[in-house]
């Protein structure tokens, strides 16, 4: 028995601090190194060359519309649903925020293929589409719906709780002093969450930007036109081209990275809440 | 309480403060357009297909084979994750140690990285000539492109769910019932098994059906080191593709329905746990 009943002794306690970061490291840091090791395989020439094409300048640009489209969208559903299920009462509640969950345990191939048996050329509305000349499947406001479907809980569940533990004290004060209900959202409520919702923001733009199941189905993989990041390293892979392949895939791990930077620097800022959050 | 009384107050609880009526309503609006709507079009396509063609198709040979391999695999990475993630998670808590907060930034990973970003960078770890399938392969270990490839992928991608899960729960044990035990002479490891451990339960069931449930409907990580040969290494997302590539529309639906239902009572499983705890605990 050791002498501290209550914790483990210093042998013990070595081999599981071991065993865990040997597993983390197999399984996790391993495959991230991977993915730079073999973007520079070759050096850094036919890195640069690699990112350095227009089909792939095309899918950076395509993947930072779509963010730019989705993500705000999800930022205004996240909040006004916030609002609404944390500052009132009402039954059905416990519902609504599973319903806003669904997303999360659908398979991404399903998210995409939901959109194509709507919109696609058998679709329920494909023969609308195609008389007016619209098109949604195969083209980029297809892949917007299917991002958007994806990431629909990010910010709403990041803010639920988070407002639920501020209560609604503040906001009820500033009414009672005669504030609008505008002043006292940007003037009260925003202020308080603000760093909740840059948190919720960052990992629903991480998904956003890196989506491949949902993206894949209903893209067509259009080189130029409707290949995201994460289409185009799998065209690439698939050609054999792993330098470019991994070129890309490197910058979206760049991104993964810098993500899990700032969370981890919210995470301290929160400090104190982060306990109650789950 | 002073202000108007809409009609809706009947329904909810009055408060002052405004916006009821907008957020709610843009948030029923948004949700039912983006996901009622779509997720709702798979049951009723599902349901116009009849009994007999919707078996034919969902429970197909192929679609069998896709199904357990699926299913088999989600259980296997999400009980290695279940023994390694309750691993990671104790040592974070517990454990002082330098480089601590990277270790669990590092955890994150698999939620930030992009799944196809995974697959390739798995593939180039455990394909016959890669870093670690070159030592494998003269031991007659084959991973990519098995069975254990896809595992592995899974693994990868529900490690988070399982240490994000414990954590929290593992954190707010009272040390108290930790000293009480180890007063009245029980064993570390006694106490761990009886008092610790039926603590977290709950939350690593949860966790675990949580990467459960995710690796079954995986997909961009797991689609480079499987090797998709039907029958063998097809998983059952990935023949939704191939169906609809061939637009097979009804085998798509069909397959994406049982699945779609699966992940619904696994769902329904972590809701009934977590209840269950809750009652236990007594809160």
């Amino acid at each position: 028995m050791s002498l501290h009943p209550t914790s483990e002794g210093t042998v013990a306690r070595v081999v599981l601090i071991t065993l865990s970061l040997a597993f983390l490291g197999f399984f996790v840091l391993l495959p991230l190194l991977a993915v730079f090791s073999e973007a520079l395989a070759q050096g850094a020439g036919p890195f640069l060359d690699a990112l350095h094409t227009p089909d792939a300048f095309a899918a950076i640009r395509l993947t930072l519309i779509i963010a730019a489209i989705a993500v705000p969208l999800n930022m205004v559903f996240g909040v006004a649903a916030s609002w609404a299920i944390t500052k009132f009462q009402f039954p059905g509640k416990a519902l609504l925020i599973t319903l806003i969950d669904l997303p999360f345990s659908v398979s991404p191939v399903v998210s995409g293929l939901i959109f194509v048996l709507l919109f696609g050329a058998n679709g329920l509305f494909g023969a609308w589409l195609a008389e007016h000349d619209l098109k949604i499947i195969f083209a980029v406001p297809g892949i917007v719906l299917a991002t958007v479907f994806i990431t629909f809980p990010f910010v709403a569940r990041e803010l639920i709780p988070l407002m639920l533990e501020q209560g609604k004290d503040d906001e009820e004060a500033a009414i009672s002093l005669g504030a609008s209900g505008w002043q006292t959202f940007w003037h009260v409520t925003l202020p308080n969450i603000r760093w909740g919702l840059l948190y919720g923001v960052l990992l629903c733009n991480a998904r956003a930007m890196g989506e491949f199941g949902a993206v894949s189905v209903v893209s067509g993989h259009i080189r130029g036109e409707t290949n995201t990041m994460p289409l185009h390293v799998e065209i690439l892979y698939n050609e054999y081209d792993f330098v470019g392949a991994f070129a890309v895939a490197s910058l979206l791990a760049l991104l993964a990275l810098v993500t899990l930077v700032a969370k981890t620097v919210l995470e301290w800022r929160f400090g104190l809440h982060a306990g109650a959050r789950h | 309480m002073s202000g108007p009384i809409k009609a809706s107050a009947r329904w909810r609880q009055p408060s002052v403060l405004p916006g009821f009526g907008l957020s709610f309503g843009f948030t029923l609006a948004w949700l039912t357009l983006i996901v009622l709507i779509p997720l709702a079009t798979v049951f009723l396509k599902a349901a116009g297909m009849g009994w007999s063609e919707f078996i034919a198709v969902g429970f197909s040979p192929r679609a069998l084979a896709a199904y357990r391999l699926s299913f088999g695999t989600a259980a296997v990475a999400g009980l290695v994750n279940a023994v390694f993630g309750l691993l990671v998670a104790w040592v974070l808590v517990r454990y002082a140690f330098p480089g601590k907060q990277v270790v669990s930034a590092l955890v994150d990973l698999p939620f930030a990285l992009p799944t196809a970003v995974a697959g390739i960078a798995l593939t180039a770890l455990y394909a016959p000539e890669g870093w670690i399938g070159q030592y494998l392969e003269p031991l007659g270990i084959k991973v990519a492109f098995t069975w254990v490839g896809i595992t592995i992928a899974l693994v990868f991608i529900g490690l988070p769910f399982v240490v994000r899960s414990v954590e929290p729960v593992l954190a707010d044990l009272g040390r108290e019932v930790e000293e009480a035990a180890a007063t009245l002479g029980a064993t570390r490891w006694q106490t761990f098994t009886r008092v610790i451990f039926p603590a977290i339960a709950p939350a690593l069931l949860t966790g675990f059906a949580l990467a459960f449930a995710r690796g079954v409907g995986e997909y961009g990580s797991v689609i480079f080191i499987s090797g998709n040969m039907p029958g063998r290494t097809e998983i059952a997302p990935l023949l939704i593709v191939t169906q609809l590539e061939q637009y097979a529309y009804a085998g798509a639906t069909a397959i994406a329905t049982v699945m779609m239902l699966a992940s619904f009572a696994v769902l329904l499983l972590i809701n009934l746990i977590q209840a269950a705890s809750r009652r236990r605990m007594g809160v």
